[in-house]
């Protein structure tokens, strides 16, 4: 009997709905089949725990006195700075920020101390930053500088808004070179020395439900240990991708944008983050409920690491020249196992994405849902899936001539 | 003549003492500084290489013992955060020794002291600064 997400928040309320984490449901799935699962489990929790790039925050400062329009001005938090182009006291600051003194790449590999990522990690951590600005004065506007400490409780708002996050599968990264390598996938030793890898595989959301038949835009998520809401598909959403028999991406496929309230959430789930020789960015816990509507829901969140294939990619040639192909395939059990085979060499393998973590996102979840604490919602619409024909471009470039 | 990495770690109230000056004229020892660290009120840590005769070196190592230093062999001098951690296992792949390790059940990594010969190779490749070289 297909059940609602009504029925089953109603039983959330009453202490008996039945929830277990999208690693559980895959024995259950297994040893009574999909259809029993469904009758008998409400709720599979996922989760996932790793940086994501495209993420950041707003905030709404509160007006000074006398006030300033940041607005088209200058604004820092601890130097790094944010992005201005908005209302007076409004500002955006992105995980990838870095401060206009950061070496950056100078000395090679640059070590990227501190960015946009971390500020937000200190805020939410509940420490006080460094806020500086600059304006133009108006009339109505007069003041031209700001210097100031702030913490998360002084802001009216302070939102967490992270244009694309959870990756549905992602690139195994190698290096097919002679030269070591700095990427945002970690340090590549030359000639296959390593391959890194970045999703919680079997515990991923959006691998667990392919295609996005429960998860949809309103869907009510854990995020960075607080509560958070998906507003929209993510950037680069590429519904369309290779499949398996089991409706699973075979590359990186469905992406997320996600909001919710900076101030409810913990510094253990958003995690500032520096990439040798690439930058800062922003590790994000998230964790979503997935309602087993049916039997064909269930069994799609039995899917197991074995199951889940992700391409390698070579990072020394042909992802930055975007040259498209991979050297192989290999599932997310054999890149667990500590080591993968490619062309008959054996290449250790390291994480990005933490599973750990992504494991102890999935149990929080159930636990605050088995508490009562956290209800599932209904989508208001769903994201485009692979009857969208969405497809994911590449920039074509017009020559600009000279005027 | 024999060499020997070691990890001074000097109480404040040694900071400014003219020590290395008496290894080098009393115990007869030379001695090169591979880091130093000094925070003002701070303890003072210096990484260097000592090499002289077997016996002076011995006897150089016993008196900044005597004197408070605290001497540590280079090779326990990395420190594994435990609690920046977030098990991603980006650093399983650098370490040569398996001094960071991971238990594939629990997909949790663990970091033994012995078995970790300070090559450093972990350092740059942890996004959280979880592990650490002490100077
Ligand atoms: S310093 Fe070298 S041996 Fe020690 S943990 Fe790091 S990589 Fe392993
Ligand atoms: S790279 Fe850093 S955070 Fe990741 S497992 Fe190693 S020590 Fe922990």
């Amino acid at each position: 009997m297909p059940k609602t997400i009504q029925e089953i928040n109603e039983k959330i309320k009453s202490g008996k709905a039945v929830v277990v984490t999208a690693e559980e449901i895959i024995d259950i799935v297994h040893k009574k089949g999909a259809k029993r699962a469904a009758a008998e489990v409400d709720v599979v929790t996922t989760g996932t725990f790793g940086p994501m790039c495209s993420s950041g925050a707003y905030f709404n400062l509160g007006h000074t006195k006398p006030r300033i329009k940041i607005g088209g001005g200058t604004c820092t938090l601890n130097d790094v700075p944010c992005y201005t182009g908005l209302a007076a006291v409004d500002i955006f600051i992105g995980a990838t920020a870095l401060p206009d003194n950061d070496p950056r790449n100078a000395v090679f590999p640059g070590a990227f101390k501190y960015g946009g990522g971390h500020v937000i990690e200190d805020l939410v951590a509940g420490k006080s930053v460094r806020l500086k600005a600059t304006a133009y004065g108006t009339n109505c506007y007069p003041r031209r500088e700001l210097d100031t400490w702030i913490s998360l409780k002084d802001m009216n708002e302070a939102v967490l808004f992270n244009p694309r996050n959870c990756y549905q599968n992602y690139n195994v990264a190698v290096n097919l070179s002679d030269k070591v390598i700095y990427t945002y996938m970690g340090r590549l030793q030359p000639r296959l020395g390593n391959a890194n890898y970045c999703s919680a595989g079997q515990l991923s959301p959006l691998l667990n439900d392919p295609y996005y038949k429960t998860i949809g835009i309103g869907t009510r998520i854990f995020l960075g240990g607080g509560e958070g809401y998906i507003v929209w598909n993510g950037t680069q959403h590429n519904p369309s991708v290779k499949r398996g028999d089991n409706g699973v991406p075979r590359a990186g496929a469905g992406t997320l944008a996600v909001i919710g309230d900076l101030k409810q959430m913990s510094p253990a789930w958003l995690k500032g983050a520096s990439f040798t020789g690439y930058g800062c960015t922003l590790t994000v816990g998230i964790g979503i409920p997935i309602p087993l509507l049916n039997e064909e829901i269930a069994q799609y969140t039995a899917v197991r690491d074995e199951d889940i294939y992700a391409p390698v990619v070579d990072y020394s040639k042909g992802y930055p020249e975007l040259i498209p192909g991979a050297i192989a395939e290999v599932s997310y059990a054999q890149l667990k196992s500590g080591f993968i085979t490619i062309e008959g060499k054996k290449i250790p393998t390291g994480g990005i994405s933490s599973y750990s973590k992504a494991r102890e996102i999935a149990r929080l979840l159930k636990e605050r849902i088995l508490a009562g604490r956290f209800l599932l919602t209904q989508p208001v619409a769903p994201l485009p899936s692979v009857e969208s024909g969405i497809t994911f471009k590449t920039l074509n470039e017009r020559p600009v001539k000279p005027k | 003549m024999q060499k020997k990495r070691i990890v001074l770690t000097f109480p404040p109230s040694l900071v400014g003492q003219p020590i290395t000056y008496h290894l080098v004229k009393d115990y007869d020892l030379m001695l090169n500084i591979l880091r130093a660290t000094v925070t003002p009120n701070e303890q003072g840590r210096l990484v260097v290489e000592l090499s002289g005769q077997r016996k002076q070196l011995d006897d150089g190592i016993a008196y900044l013992k005597a004197l408070g230093v605290e001497v540590q062999s280079l090779a326990q001098d990395i420190k594994w955060h435990e609690e920046k951690c977030t098990h991603c296992t980006a650093c399983i792949p650098a370490c040569p020794t398996h001094a960071l390790s991971v238990d594939r059940t629990t997909m949790e990594v663990s970091f033994s002291k012995e078995q970790c010969i300070a090559c450093e190779l972990c350092i740059s490749v942890c996004p959280y600064r979880a592990l650490e070289v002490l100077i």
